[in-house]
C-alpha cells in the first residue's frame, strides 16, 4: 500500500511556520555574547532539527540541505563549541525569514527561490570553517559520492559469519534469533551455538547472553553490506567475522570485517542517500518565485496560508466532549419522558427542556472556544518588527506586551493582523522621538509602545500606545485643511480632529520614510476594521503619547443583531450599526428631488431608506407619519430605515447567503430564527449603496 | 499486528508514522515528548517503541533509559528516530539501551520493513 505523502505536507508546514516562530522568538530573546541559556538554544535546535527531519522525509529538499547547515551550527552551539554572536544572530534570523518564504513557496506549490538561502548556507559555512578548519560543511554530497566500492558480482555466494554477542546484547532488545532471522531471508542458513562460555545454573544471569554462533549461509545473493547491516544495531556489542568461502576456492577473496563501527555507519549511509531522490517530487516551476526577503511583507500570507486547519487545546475539545456527554443524558431522557406522557409530567418535560436549552448554550460556547487563539498568535511577530525598524530608523524603543492570553476568534485575527501591524509602525515612526528629542524633553531614552489586548463586554480590546510626541491637534486641523478635507472654519472636538487621520489621502508626516507615511494607511486600518464590525478609538495627549484604541467582536460567526419587521418579512440589522431608533415627526422630514427624503436628526440630514421598496415587498405602513425609523450608521454614513415593527434583540447565528444562494445586494447573510424561518441580515453600507444606486437610475428614468 | 507507540514532537512525522504503521495493520498510539510517551507506555502494552530524540520534556535518550528501567520493557524493541548528523546520538541511544534506529530522511517502506525487523 503506498501512503500518499501528500496528506501530511499541511500539517508539516503548519507546524514549520510555527516552529520558525518559536526559533524567532528565542533569537529575539538572546543577547548575543553573554552567558546563553541553553534552554533557549535547544528550543532553537529543536525547531531547525524538527524542519530538517520532515522536509527530508517529506521530500523538500531544498529545506532540507538549508536546515541542515543551520542545524550543524546550532549544534556546536549547543555543545558550547561556539558562542552565537551578534552577526550570527541576524544570520540565524535572517534564515528564519528564508525558510519562510521556502514554505510559503511549497504551500503555493511554487518553485522555491535558493538565491537567498545559497547565500546564508555560504555565510554558515564560513562560520563553521572558520570555528574547525572546514570541518563544518556538509559531507551530505560527498557521502551520496562514494560509491558502493564493493558491489560484488551478482553471482551466488556462500558466507561465513562468526557471531560472538556481548553478554548485554539482549538488555537493548537485539534479539539473536531476530538476526537468524533476516539472514535466513537472504539465503539458505545453517547454524552452529558454541555453549563454551555457558555458566552453571547458579552462575546464570537471566538476561545475559553467553552463547555464540558460528552461521553459513549459503547460495546467497547478498553483498556484504547487506549480511553487515543486518549486524548493524549490534556491531558496538559483538565480535563478528563475515568470511565469502566460495565452495570451489576456499582462498577466495578473505576479507577480514572487524567491528569498525565509523566505517560501518557510513555504509549504512549510503543506501540512505541514494534513496532520498526517489522520494523527492520536484515542485513544479510553473510561477515566478515567491517574495524575497523581509518576514514582515508576508505576514498576509502567512495568515492566509494557515486558514486550513487549527490547533485545538485537548482541554477544549474534552469540554466538549463532556457536554455531548450531558446532551446525550438530556435528549435520553426526554424521549422516554414522551413515550408514555401524560400531563403530570408536564414539570418535568418543562425542566428537561430547560436543560437542554442550557446544554446548546453551553455547546455554543464551547464551539466558540475552538475557534478562540489567544492574541499573542497576532502579537508574536512585533518584538522582530519593532527590533528590526528600531535599527531601522535609528531610534530605541521598547515593546511591553500585555494580555498576550486574552481569546479572539481565529478569523478576526487573521483580518486585524495587518492593521495592527500598520498601527504599530506608525507608533514607531510618527510617535515615538529620537532618543536626543526624549532627552531634551525629559523623558527616558528609550520609547515604549504598548500591545494591550483585553474583553470588555462582548467585545475584545486591542491597544496600540506609544509614549511619544503625541497627536497634534492644530497640525492635523491644519494639514485637514490644507489637503481640502474640511473647511477652515468648522469647529471640531478633539476626537473628530483625531479622527481625520483616517481621512484616505491624509499624512502628516513631513517626509515620506519607507515605514510608513506613504498617506494610504490609517484610512485602509479603519475600513478593515469597520469591515470586521469594530471601532477604532484614539486617544492622545501632547508629548506623553497615543493610545490608539481597536475594539472587535470576538467572532464573527455570531451577530448581535436587532430583529426588525417590515410587512411579513423579519431581517436582521446588526446592533453594532444602528445609532438610534425613533418615531418619526412629519415637520422633520424634508423632500428633495423627487423620491429622495430626508430626515433632520439634530444637526444631521439622514436620508430615509424605504426598506419594502428596496427588497420589493409589501409593507403594512407606507405612510412616514409616525412610522418607525432605526437610524444606522454604515461606511461613515448615516441612513434611517423605515420599518414596521422593533422586534426582539439576539445573537443570531451567521449563516453565508453566497455558498448556499448567491450574492444579494443589501444582505450580508442569513440567519434561521427560533421559529425556523429564514430571516435575512441586512447588510448596511451595501445597502447605503445599492439604494443611492437605485434612486440615481430613477432620477435618470425620469429625466429621460 | 502490533502495538506500537510513537514518540515524536513533530506532528507531521508523528502523522505520518501513524498512518504509515496503521496501514501496514499495527495499532499504533503516539506521545508528543518523551514523558507524555513514557506515561503512555507505562499506562499500555507495547511491543516496540519508535521514539525520536530531540523533544521537549524528556528526549528520546531520557526516554529508552526510563524504559529500559521498567520491567515490563526491559527487552522491548526501541528505535531511534535520528538524522545522519548525529552520530554520536546512535551512540548515546545505544548506551541507553535502544535497539536499533531509522535514519531520516526515512519512506513509509523503510519504517514498515524496520517495524517488521524488530517485530519478528
Amino acid at each position: 500500500m503506498a501512503i500518499e505523502m501528500e496528506q501530511f505536507y499541511d500539517i508539516f508546514f503548519e507546524e514549520s511556520l510555527e516552529g520558525l516562530d518559536v526559533m524567532e522568538q528565542s533569537l529575539l530573546s538572546m543577547n548575543s555574547g553573554s552567558e546563553t541559556d541553553l534552554e533557549i538554544i535547544n528550543n532553537i535546535f529543536r525547531a531547525a532539527h524538527s524542519i530538517k527531519g520532515g522536509s527530508g522525509t517529506f521530500g523538500f529538499t531544498e529545506v532540507a540541505e538549508f536546515t541542515h547547515v543551520l542545524e550543524t551550527l546550532l549544534d556546536e552551539a549547543r555543545d558550547g563549541k561556539y558562542t552565537l554572536t551578534e552577526e550570527s544572530i541576524e544570520l540565524l534570523l535572517r534564515s528564519c525569514d528564508c525558510l519562510r518564504n521556502m514554505i510559503f513557496a511549497l504551500q503555493a506549490k511554487e518553485s522555491i527561490d535558493t538565491e537567498q538561502s545559497k547565500e546564508l548556507i555560504e555565510a554558515f559555512n564560513k562560520i563553521l570553517d572558520e570555528e574547525n578548519g572546514g570541518g563544518g560543511s556538509a559531507p551530505s554530497a560527498e557521502l551520496a559520492s562514494e560509491s558502493n566500492a564493493s558491489a560484488e558480482d551478482d553471482g551466488l555466494k556462500n558466507w561465513q559469519i562468526v557471531f560472538v554477542p556481548e553478554p548485554e546484547v539482549l538488555q537493548t532488545g537485539n534479539e539473536p534469533l531476530r538476526l537468524f532471522k533476516e539472514l535466513a531471508a537472504l539465503g539458505e542458513l545453517s547454524c552452529k551455538a558454541h555453549f563454551d562460555k555457558l555458566p552453571s545454573c547458579e552462575e546464570l544471569i537471566a538476561d545475559e547472553c553467553y552463547l555464540s554462533w558460528t552461521l553459513e549461509l549459503k547460495n546467497s545473493d547478498a553483498s556484504e553490506e547487506e549480511i553487515l547491516e543486518v549486524f548493524d544495531w549490534v556491531i558496538d556489542e559483538c565480535k563478528l567475522e563475515v568470511k565469502a568461502v566460495s565452495g570451489e576456492t576456499e582462498q577466495d577473496v578473505e576479507r577480514e570485517v572487524e567491528s569498525k563501527s565509523a566505517e560501518v555507519h557510513e555504509e549504512k549511509e549510503i543506501p540512505n542517500a541514494k534513496e532520498e531522490p526517489k522520494q523527492a517530487p520536484k515542485p513544479v516551476a510553473a510561477k515566478p518565485a515567491a517574495p524575497k526577503s523581509g518576514g514582515n511583507e508576508n505576514a498576509g500570507s502567512a495568515a492566509s496560508a494557515s486558514a486550513s486547519s487549527i490547533r485545538v487545546g485537548i482541554d477544549k475539545v474534552d469540554n466538549l466532549f463532556n457536554l455531548v456527554g450531558e446532551l446525550v443524558i438530556t435528549q435520553s431522557m426526554l424521549s422516554e419522558l414522551g413515550n408514555n406522557f401524560d400531563m403530570t409530567k408536564l414539570e418535568k418535560l418543562s425542566s428537561g427542556l430547560e436543560q437542554l436549552l442550557q446544554n446548546t448554550k453551553e455547546m455554543q460556547e464551547s464551539v466558540m472556544r475552538i475557534r478562540m487563539l489567544p492574541i499573542s498568535f497576532a502579537f508574536n511577530r512585533f518584538p522582530r518588527m519593532i527590533r528590526d525598524l528600531s535599527v531601522k530608523i535609528g531610534k530605541k524603543v521598547e515593546l511591553i506586551i500585555q494580555g498576550e492570553s486574552t481569546e479572539l476568534d481565529k478569523t478576526v485575527m487573521e483580518k486585524i493582523s495587518d492593521p495592527l501591524v500598520h498601527l504599530v509602525r506608525n507608533a514607531i515612526d510618527h510617535g515615538i522621538e529620537t532618543a536626543e528629542e526624549r532627552l531634551e524633553k525629559g523623558k527616558p531614552e528609550t520609547g515604549h509602545i504598548r500591545l494591550d489586548a483585553y474583553h470588555q463586554g462582548g467585545n475584545i480590546v486591542i491597544e496600540v500606545g506609544d509614549d511619544g510626541k503625541g497627536l497634534n491637534k492644530d497640525a492635523i486641523f491644519n494639514k485637514a485643511v490644507e489637503k481640502g478635507l474640511i473647511e477652515r472654519d468648522v469647529q471640531l472636538t478633539e476626537p473628530e480632529i483625531f479622527d481625520l487621520i483616517f481621512q484616505p489621502g491624509f499624512s502628516t508626516a513631513q517626509q515620506v520614510s519607507d515605514i510608513s507615511g506613504r498617506g494610504v494607511g490609517m484610512d485602509v486600518v479603519k475600513r478593515n476594521i469597520k469591515s470586521l464590525g469594530g471601532r477604532i478609538l484614539i486617544e492622545s495627549k501632547i508629548d506623553v503619547g497615543t493610545t490608539i484604541k481597536v475594539h472587535l467582536p470576538l467572532t464573527l460567526a455570531i451577530l448581535d443583531g436587532q430583529l426588525v419587521r417590515v410587512g411579513e418579512e423579519v431581517y436582521v440589522v446588526p446592533l453594532l450599526a444602528i445609532v438610534e431608533s425613533l418615531q418619526i415627526k412629519s415637520e422633520l422630514v424634508n423632500r428633495v428631488s423627487g423620491d429622495i427624503l430626508l430626515y433632520r436628526l439634530r444637526e444631521d440630514n439622514v436620508p430615509i431608506i424605504r426598506i419594502y421598496e428596496e427588497f420589493g415587498i409589501e409593507a403594512d405602513n407606507v405612510d412616514i407619519d409616525n412610522a418607525l425609523l432605526v437610524v444606522v450608521e454604515g461606511d461613515g454614513q448615516k441612513v434611517g430605515l423605515l420599518v414596521d415593527e422593533l422586534l426582539a434583540q439576539q445573537q443570531v447565528v451567521i449563516k453565508s447567503l453566497e455558498s448556499n444562494y448567491k450574492r444579494v445586494d443589501g444582505v450580508s447573510g442569513a440567519t434561521i430564527l427560533g421559529d425556523g424561518s429564514v430571516s435575512m441580515i441586512i447588510d448596511i453600507p451595501g445597502l447605503i449603496s445599492y439604494s443611492s444606486k437605485r434612486s440615481r437610475k430613477r432620477s435618470h428614468v425620469k429625466a429621460a | 499486528m502490533a502495538q506500537i507507540l510513537i514518540v515524536d514532537d513533530s506532528a507531521s512525522m508523528r502523522n505520518m508514522v501513524v498512518t504509515t504503521l496503521k496501514s501496514a495493520g499495527h495499532q499504533v498510539v503516539d506521545a508528543p515528548d518523551g514523558q507524555a510517551g513514557l506515561d503512555k507506555a507505562k499506562s499500555g502494552r507495547f511491543d516496540a517503541v519508535v521514539t525520536d530524540l530531540n523533544m521537549p520534556v524528556m528526549n528520546g535518550i531520557e526516554l529508552v533509559k526510563n524504559l529500559r528501567n521498567l520491567s515490563s520493557y526491559k527487552y522491548t524493541p526501541i528505535l531511534l528516530l535520528t538524522t545522519e548528523s548525529s552520530m554520536d546520538k546512535k551512540a548515546a541511544g545505544k548506551e541507553a539501551g535502544a535497539t536499533g534506529w531509522l535514519v531520516k530522511p526515512f519512506n513509509p517502506e523503510k519504517l514498515i520493513s524496520t517495524v517488521a525487523r524488530v517485530l519478528s
